[in-house]
């Protein structure tokens, strides 16, 4: 857009166009307006275009195979895998991570002492990276010398929790780690939102005599809708991601039985070069996020209008 | 705890009678305890196990203190460790990290600040398009944008190559894709969105009046960023740095694809380390070298403190 404008000021019309007002602030977002237009929207058509094509290794003469890519990929098993182990995962951490969070945001709402050290201490788990959260679950949750171990040393003989070599519950052993980084930034979110709420409204169940925790539940979390939806919408993100917990906490074993789509799409496109696989199941995550985005901007968008 | 008692026997005397030993404080007092331990206990097992021999990992309990304190799988970690056949330790991905952090953190800053400030106070037609397209840009899954961006690398790094040869024949091959310089670009891209609407957010709220005043005296774009926005906006700038430190330092996906082995982030370099199959494991080793590789990220965060919370609530705050 701006190469057309210095095209029109090289023109040399007299009459300021309103492509040229602006000029410098056009000039400087430059890279702004790249990264929209190229990788954001290009990138994505891009991949979208060519998970209908049959291309196993780029360059190569893309042939349109309409939707055969999306039947190879749902007819194989480690993808059908993956998408259980994100239902599953997704579902456990979106619910869990909530409940928790919110809980503890209620319990550090109630004017306490120590309210910044507390906060600290549960949110340092999300300046980590998820490779070091995964290495350390895996190490506490080892068979042999970790909390199994201990608990058995504990008189407890026939303790069995085992999520790094038992496939049945691998998934739920990612899901103790992603739940401890995540949780404390839900806590953050939630009690930012539950400040927000007008100190009258806890005069007045105080007056009518209402408990604490029914004024949380039935007049607080209603308030508190928009900051549920956001939090919502960051978490869900987050979720369909993730990727690098799962590389470093069970390299998707054992077996694959903890296999996520977003390590399926890699590895299809940069270790075994079936790049048709790989285009489809990314569009796949993408259609996933548009799932949960779309009604997020309609209402966003909605309630702006109406206000 | 010691402070509530005290503050129990005095209440009585006060004007408000206060219960505050009351059983809803201990109970609140006692989860928070319980939530606090079950936070802090990996923190812990990584410092206890770095500080251990092998011989007491594999004797003793995972949770119990080292009887003996050895620093020697702190000194493995950092300079012997293997990844395959290289031994230097986890210190050169220390330093392959230091060199993307570096032009990371200033390139997408810079770039992003501007772009805050042009959709602050410049605002031309299609401005707000782009934004949004940005923001939601933020949530489309990497997958779905990393080959392309494989292939412009490659291809950039090709016509940069050609267009050096133009003046110079002998002109060693540029190259983009498994470079530092390739992976800092990516992280200019990705960091972008949020860093956008952070400096967008923080500029919006400076008053108008001082945008106008210095129109009136005749600054143009550069001259009222650089003379009036950038000396206000130093708190949001270090909230934008600790945002990128820590980001950077703890990606990991960018760092698998677009560098190669020699060139690998800490990250990268720490689970291969970690999840190599050959030899006998050091759990010691392992745990020295992911605290290491949690350090920078855990200084940054106990420093700044209120900061931080600043930095990743501006995501959830709506422009």
């Amino acid at each position: 857009m701006a190469v057309t404008d210095t095209g029109q000021t090289g023109a040399g019309a007299k009459k300021p166009s309103p492509l040229f007002k602006n000029l410098t602030a056009k000039i400087a977002a430059i890279p702004m307006i790249m990264t929209a237009l190229v990788v954001f929207i290009g990138c994505t058509l891009w991949t979208i275009y060519h998970s209908f094509t049959k291309s196993r290794l780029l360059p190569a003469p893309d042939r349109w195979v309409g939707l055969e890519n999306y039947e190879r990929l749902w007819s194989e098993n480690r993808w059908i895998v993956s998408i259980e182990n994100l239902a599953i995962y997704g579902a456990c951490s979106l619910i869990l991570s909530l409940v928790i969070g919110f809980i503890l945001a209620a319990l550090l709402d109630r004017k306490i002492r120590f309210e910044n050290t507390i906060r600290t201490i549960i949110l340092y788990p999300f300046a980590l990276s998820f490779v070091v959260t995964g290495l350390v679950w895996q190490w506490i949750l080892n068979p042999q010398l970790g909390l199994q171990n201990v608990v058995r040393g504990w008189g407890w003989e026939t303790f069995t929790f085992d999520p790094i070599n038992n496939a049945d519950i691998v998934i739920y052993g990612i899901l103790i780690a992603g739940i401890w980084q995540g949780s404390g930034f839900v806590m953050v979110l939630l009690l930012a939102g539950m400040r927000g709420i007008d100190e009258d409204v806890w005069k007045a169940s105080r007056v009518e005599g209402i408990p604490a925790w029914k004024t949380y539940i039935f007049i607080v979390i209603p308030m508190m809708r928009p900051v549920f939806v956001t939090a919502l919408v960051i978490i869900s993100a987050g979720i369909i991601k993730v990727y690098d917990l799962v590389v470093a906490q069970t390299s998707g074993g054992p077996g694959i039985a903890s296999e996520v789509p977003a390590k399926y799409v890699i590895e299809k496109m940069f270790t075994s070069q079936n790049l048709g696989l790989g285009f489809a199941a990314s569009t796949m995550m993408l259609l996933s996020v548009l799932v949960v985005l779309i009604p997020w901007a309609y209402l966003e968008f909605g309630g702006k209008k109406n206000g | 705890m010691v402070d509530a008692t005290v503050n129990a026997q005095s209440g009585p005397r006060g004007p408000k009678p206060k219960r505050v030993m009351s059983s809803t404080n201990i109970i609140i007092y006692g989860t928070l305890f319980v939530v606090c331990l079950y936070y802090l206990l990996p923190l812990y097992v990584m410092i206890v196990t770095s500080l251990k021999g092998m011989p007491e990992i594999r004797l003793g309990n995972i949770f119990g203190p080292p009887v003996e304190v050895t620093f020697e799988p702190w000194v493995k970690a950092w300079s012997e460790a293997c990844t395959g056949i290289n031994c230097e330790g986890l210190s050169r991905g220390f330093w392959n990290s230091v060199w993307i952090l570096v032009p990371s953190v200033i390139i997408s800053i810079a770039i992003a600040s501007v772009n805050g400030y042009a959709l602050a106070n410049w605002r031309f037609k299609g401005s707000e398009v782009f934004f949004t397209i940005l923001i939601f840009g933020a949530f489309i899954p990497y997958q779905v944008m990393i080959y392309p961006i494989v292939i412009i690398l490659r291809e950039s790094g090709e016509g940069i190559t050609w267009f050096l040869r133009l003046f110079n024949e002998d002109a060693s091959a540029f190259r983009l894709m498994g470079s530092l310089s390739g992976l800092v670009i990516v992280h200019t891209i990705f960091g972008m969105p949020i860093l956008t609407l952070l400096f967008r957010n923080y500029f919006t709220s400076v008053p108008e009046e001082l945008f106008k005043a210095a129109r009136v005296d005749g600054a143009g774009f550069w001259g009222i960023y650089f003379r009036i926005m950038l000396p206000m906006s130093l708190p949001i700038f270090v909230v934008a740095m600790i945002l990128q430190v820590t980001g950077i330092w703890n990606d990991f996906l960018f760092g698998v694809i677009y560098t190669k082995p020699e060139t690998y982030p800490m990250t990268v370099q720490l689970n291969n380390i970690v999840n190599s199959v050959q030899g006998v494991k050091e759990y010691n080793v392992n745990m020295a070298a992911t605290l290491l590789t949690g350090l920078v990220p855990l200084i940054i965060y106990f420093a700044s403190g209120k900061l931080f919370v600043r930095g990743i609530a501006a995501g959830a705050v709506k422009g």
